[in-house]
């Protein structure tokens, strides 16, 4: 039974609505109340579309697309807390260093890192891999013997393997002894690329 | 205990739960309550059990915000605006103004029981569910609410 007045309720009153203006008076609200944990947005670059994520302490996680930013969000709401909201606003510092680094501008980073997504020994292997200058390259067993375990060379590479914040933290200038390049997240094609942008892979 | 990010209910409910505060408080307050409505989840977000039914959590508090921003503009005096409802001052004229000012007169179960049916199209199990009565109880009140509105509606309109 469809009647005028069911219609009429159906149409409602118009009221216009845009998510994105929403959501970012939303997490401003959020920010200034102390109740936004994470804030997330993302950036177009040479090697992809990047989503970054900061926390009032600074960098938790950096991700290359394919790595699923849902799995990360899934993951970051886990094991630091579940309120997130897209804020591109407040990962603008991160951005604009990622911006110059990537057009030459800019050799090291100086936002402040969030490491509670590490634990243990891989924060010694990743605080290491922070040292390695631009231009440079490391072997997995120094930064292992870097860290305090020369031995650990293997644990070094799951370290590195899981490197919340690649790029920033370069795990790209870790290398095999041989002279092999080893693993990438990112995968190698990328390694190549920050590894020839820095001048230390010439070909 | 695993909590989706709380972008994800933002990103999936907003626009909906724009539209449902849109029907109970008129479009020009529907947007503030909308963003009370988040705040107030957002504070209570980490302390949630379980990740189920998220959703009709949302909608619960929703329709909370609604009903304190009706209340609220209940108490406001009318006799500053020269005669003005504070409900539509300010606003454009809604071409169906008569409608959604006696929807926002039903009793709180009516209306949300009517709304969610012709608004937001739900199937009356759902309408039960979402409402935590039974789906019965559901259409009673959609039912009672419809009559309701004819009698107010039929009155205004000629």
């Amino acid at each position: 039974m469809t009647d005028e007045l069911e219609r009429r309720l159906r149409a409602g009153d118009a009221a216009a609505f845009e998510l994105e203006r929403f959501s970012r008076a939303l997490s401003q609200r959020a920010a200034d109340a102390g109740l936004l944990d994470v804030a997330y947005g993302s950036l177009d670059s040479p090697l992809g579309r990047l989503t970054v994520m900061v926390t009032p302490r600074g960098l938790v996680r950096l991700s290359y697309p394919g790595e699923g930013v849902n799995d990360q969000l899934d993951e970051v709401a886990t094991r630091i807390s579940p309120r997130i909201l897209r804020a591109p606003q407040r990962t603008d510092a991160v951005r604009r260093q990622l911006d110059d680094y990537f057009s030459g501008r800019r050799r090291t980073f100086d936002v402040p890192i969030d490491w509670r997504l590490v634990r243990g020994f891989a924060g010694a292997v990743l605080q290491a891999t922070a040292r390695i200058p631009f231009g440079s390259v490391s072997t997995y067993r120094d930064v292992a013997s870097e860290a305090g375990s020369a031995n650990a060379y293997r644990a070094a590479g799951n370290a590195l393997g899981s490197n919340p914040v690649p790029i920033v933290v370069p795990c790209h200038r870790v290398l095999h002894a041989g002279g092999g390049l080893g693993g990438y997240t990112g995968g190698l094609d990328r390694k190549r690329y920050l590894l020839r942008l820095e001048g230390a892979l010439v070909d | 205990m695993h909590l989706p990010p709380f972008a994800s209910l933002v990103e999936a409910h907003a626009a909906e739960l724009h539209r449902f505060l849109a029907r109970l408080v008129g479009p020009a307050d529907a947007e503030d309550c909308l963003q009370e409505t988040f705040m107030s989840a957002l504070r209570a977000y980490p302390r949630l059990r379980h990740g189920d039914h998220l959703r009709a959590w949302l909608y619960t508090i929703a329709q909370r915000k609604a009903t304190d921003a009706l209340r609220r503009r209940g108490r406001q005096p009318t006799r500053d605006l020269g005669g003005v409802e504070p409900a539509t001052s300010g606003e454009p004229p809604a071409v169906d103004d008569g409608l959604w000012r006696a929807v926002r007169a039903l009793p709180a179960k009516q209306r949300t029981a009517v709304l969610h049916r012709f608004a937001l199209d739900l199937a009356y199990a759902e309408i039960g569910e979402r409402m935590g009565i039974s789906e019965e109880a559901a259409r009673q009140n959609v039912r009672a609410g419809m009559r309701r509105l004819r009698k107010e509606v039929s009155v205004h309109d000629r």
